[in-house]
């Protein structure tokens, strides 16, 4: 019992001032330590995968084979692509969510802040797990991101074993942290803070939460059901005891395509932060976005098969699976012109968050056109696994999802911060990485349309001169993200206070607290009117 | 909706987490290690790894509900934090729904079209001309033989064990809205023993198969579903039962929990709820259909 008093005693000690040292943050409850802690670790993971994306570049700078390996660039391509998936965007946002919630709804913290603290400190044990198997004998994973069998099962390395459990670890790292965002927002809401007075961010975070625990669990079983091919004899992806190599791709990507949208939907809750805010208006169409957003969600279970329009399925499932993919247009085109409305007549300036968020809209536009030409069926046979695939999902992700990151890390680092990072500095990153970017993804489209496909370490002499240009694209977009470290750093260590409200037309409970948010905001819930 | 003002109980920082990801990552490695080496032959740490992993998450376990279970008997907790606790277990019981879903999916998929797909046209031409399409399947296309588990017997007794069980664990929970502790124990016991039983008798299941039917993990796609399903379902028969158990201790012999406050009290029902729930669909599609 004693001990119980103790800790509550110390509890009221701990309300004005974090405790010192790295104990801070290896037990803090704090949502404010953990979501800076997930936004830490995403942009170390950030710069880990976008290592790996610099080598996959350099080795196609030009055709032939010189600086690595195919089985290694299978393992930089593989990797790549889960560190940043799991690794950077979806933790950026989980932190993004962890530091932001509570204080748009006017919540003292999270609802189950072990959890969270737990739900954070196993991210960076599974990537440890994840990244060291490229070490061992036999290298780490070298079947796609998307393990495909039998590139897992029957010819996975050795580590699989290895990579199926830390996806097991990461799986309930994400469970845990959506339940308690969804918990959050359904509990801890300020009195008066109904649901449609919510800021978007938390209802699409809302929405992304329960995409989170509804699709984890089914990659837990896919990745469970691979374990058990390689190791166990069973045969659920091998057509000579009953199963079909097919059905794992059904699997996965029953997971995979709401995933897809896991990193994007809280990317139109920043956006639709931002975008009022610099246009000094108010959010063209409020409800009309939530509307959209779980429409969104709800067909991303009914649009899974587009990715695998080439196994043959039945022309019915074609057709729906076509048809549906298609529909998802229509919510997403409404948020696109809610955004565009916005702006209308708005008092517009152009701080740095709003160019990233401009940015995102026309770039993340074009990757949603891009998905459109992918929907159709019969033209997805001439794209599959080319490189316009890849322009596609690298436009939706990174000058989607990213953009809409560091838009965000823009907008909300004088809140975080208590100063005003480098403004000059802010745009010359905006604008090196808008122009990179372009630099980087849009020549694809072209490699990927006249046929180069994609995840191989070489390449026909034709397409040279392209690959060249896309890799100093690459290269000058990674070296541009050094900037941003530098420019968080310098804000962190000083520059101009920042106020209460930094950006004239903001709205929401976080900008009628002081710069830098308090260690514990709401004690008592405010009073929404 | 949080409608009241009263304080939101935040604890201090806790090193409970913090145990349970070293815990995770023990397992993940150990097991990462042994599974490899198991099924090569070899032999290495990865036992002893894994089992330091499952020592480190059963000592976190202990500690933190120990820690919370003080927290809530001292009343630092609103009816606000009972009903995030609540919500919670509620997510957390769906998702595990979805993973209950992946393996039906696998067995829906497989039945309705990956074997029937095998037995017809041209990829029964090309590919295994001999191969026979049925369900259960009892001869894969390379030849593996089995028998298919009938729903007589052991799995017909399981299923009334199971539901019997769900029937006195509601009447264990009628009587702590009663406030008739006697009543509670009574059925929380029973329930407990009726898990217990299930579980002795799904051990004899498998001898059975493993034994005299020749059904095994590895019998081609309907011993994979048969032995994922039941098996995942077995393991979650197992932590419930355990958790019957502990709630069947903290209210004989601890007097815990009250008509207002049972949290972890209802939260295992509903997960032994949820477990019946399972079963009887693994009944109907895995046993009988």
């Amino acid at each position: 019992m004693s001990a119980v008093l103790d800790d509550h005693h110390d509890h009221h000690d701990h309300h004005h001032a974090p405790p010192k040292g790295i104990m801070r943050w290896l037990l803090t409850t704090n949502h404010k330590d953990i979501g800076a802690m997930y936004l830490w670790f995403s942009f170390i993971m950030f710069l880990t995968g976008g290592f790996m994306a610099m080598i996959i570049r350099a080795e196609l700078f030009q055709p032939g084979l010189q600086i690595v390996d195919p089985n290694f660039f299978n393992q930089m391509t593989t990797v790549h692509g889960l560190v940043m998936v799991f690794g950077a965007v979806m933790p950026a946002f989980t932190g993004l969510a962890n530091y932001m919630i509570p204080m748009m709804i006017g919540a003292p913290d999270m609802a189950l802040p072990r959890m969270n603290n737990w739900s954070f400190w196993i991210l960076p044990f599974a990537f440890l797990i994840l990244i060291s198997s490229l070490f061992t004998e036999g290298g780490g994973p070298n079947f796609g991101w998307t393990f495909y069998a039998p590139l897992s099962t029957t010819f996975g390395p050795d580590s699989t074993a290895m990579f199926v459990f830390s996806v097991h670890i990461m799986g309930i790292s994400s469970i845990m942290g959506a339940i308690n965002v969804v918990v959050t927002i359904m509990n801890m809401r300020a009195p008066g803070m109904s649901y449609m007075k919510m800021p978007l961010f938390c209802w699409t975070w809302l929405i992304t939460a329960f995409l989170l625990i509804a699709v984890m669990p089914v990659l837990a079983g896919a990745v469970t059901m691979v374990l058990t091919d390689k190791y166990f004899g069973t045969s659920f992806f091998d057509a000579a005891g009953g199963g079909d190599p097919v059905m794992f791709q059904h699997i996965f990507w029953f997971f995979g395509h709401p995933e897809v949208y896991i990193m994007i939907l809280p990317s139109f809750g920043v956006i639709s932060a931002i975008i009022p805010a610099f246009s000094r208006k108010k959010l063209f169409g409020y409800a009309s976005m939530v509307y959209a957003t779980a429409s969104i969600a709800g067909l991303s279970f009914l649009v899974w098969s587009h990715h695998m329009f080439t196994t043959g399925m039945p022309v019915f499932g074609e057709l729906f699976f076509m048809y549906m993919t298609m529909m998802i247009a229509v919510p997403t085109g409404v948020k696109v012109f809610n955004w565009v409305a916005t702006m209308w007549r708005g008092a517009m300036t152009f701080e740095t968050p709003m160019l990233f968020a401009i940015g995102f809209v026309i770039l993340f536009t074009i990757g949603g056109f891009s998905g459109l030409m992918l929907a159709i069926a019969p033209a997805d046979f001439q794209y599959h696994d080319t490189y316009f695939v890849v322009a596609h999902f690298h436009y939706v992700l990174v000058s989607g999802a990213i953009f809409s990151i560091m838009a965000g890390a823009y907008y909300w680092l004088p809140k975080w911060t208590g100063h005003m990072y480098d403004e000059t500095l802010g745009k010359w990153h905006f604008w090196l990485s808008t122009i990179f970017v372009n630099l980087l993804f849009f020549p694809m489209h072209f490699l990927g349309l006249a046929g180069m496909p994609r995840r191989i370490p070489d390449y026909a002499t034709q397409f040279a001169d392209v690959n060249m240009i896309v890799s100093i694209g690459g290269f000058c977009f990674g070296l541009t993200q050094l900037l941003f470290l530098y420019i968080v750093i310098k804000c962190i260590k000083g520059g101009e206070k920042a106020p209460a409200k930094p950006w004239e037309g903001a709205e929401g409970l976080e900008w009628s607290i002081p710069s830098p948010a308090p260690y514990h905001t709401f004690e008592v819930p405010p009073k929404v009117s | 909706m949080a409608e009241q003002h009263e304080k939101y109980y935040v604890p201090a920082q806790s090193p409970w987490p913090i145990v349970g990801s070293i815990g995770l990552f023990l397992i993940a490695v150990g097991a990462g290690t042994l599974v490899p080496d198991i099924t090569s032959g070899k032999s290495g740490y990865g036992g002893w790894i894994l089992t330091a992993g499952i020592a480190v998450i059963i000592f976190m376990m202990v500690g933190w509900f120990r820690h919370v279970i003080h927290e809530s008997m001292n009343n630092l907790y609103s009816a606000q934090m009972d009903r995030s606790f609540r919500m919670g277990m509620m997510w957390f019981i769906f998702s595990e729904v979805m993973f209950f879903m992946a393996f039906f999916g696998a067995l829906f998929y497989a039945r309705v079209l990956a074997v029937s797909w095998l037995g017809e046209g041209s990829t029964q031409e090309f590919l295994w001309p001999e191969f026979e399409s049925h369900w259960p399947l009892v001869k894969t296309p390379d030849g593996t033989e089995t028998t298919a588990m009938g729903w007589q017997g052991l799995p017909l007794y399981n299923t009334l064990i199971l539901i019997a069980s769900s029937v006195t664990c509601w009447f264990a929970e009628k009587g702590l809205e009663n406030n008739n502790r006697k009543q509670i124990s009574i059925f929380l016991g029973i329930t407990v023993l009726l898990g217990v039983c299930f579980l002795f008798l799904q051990v004899e299941e498998y001898l059975h198969a493993y034994q005299e039917m020749n059904l095994r993990l590895d019998s081609g796609i309907y011993g994979n579903t048969f032995f994922m399903l039941t098996g995942f379902h077995g393991m979650h028969v197992t932590i419930g039962t355990l958790m019957l158990f502990i709630m069947f201790v903290r209210i004989a012999f601890f007097g815990h929990f009250s008509k207002e406050k049972h949290f972890a009290f209802q939260a295992t029902a509903w997960y032994w709820h949820f477990v019946d729930v399972v079963w009887v669909c693994l009944f109907i599609f895995v046993y009988i259909l």
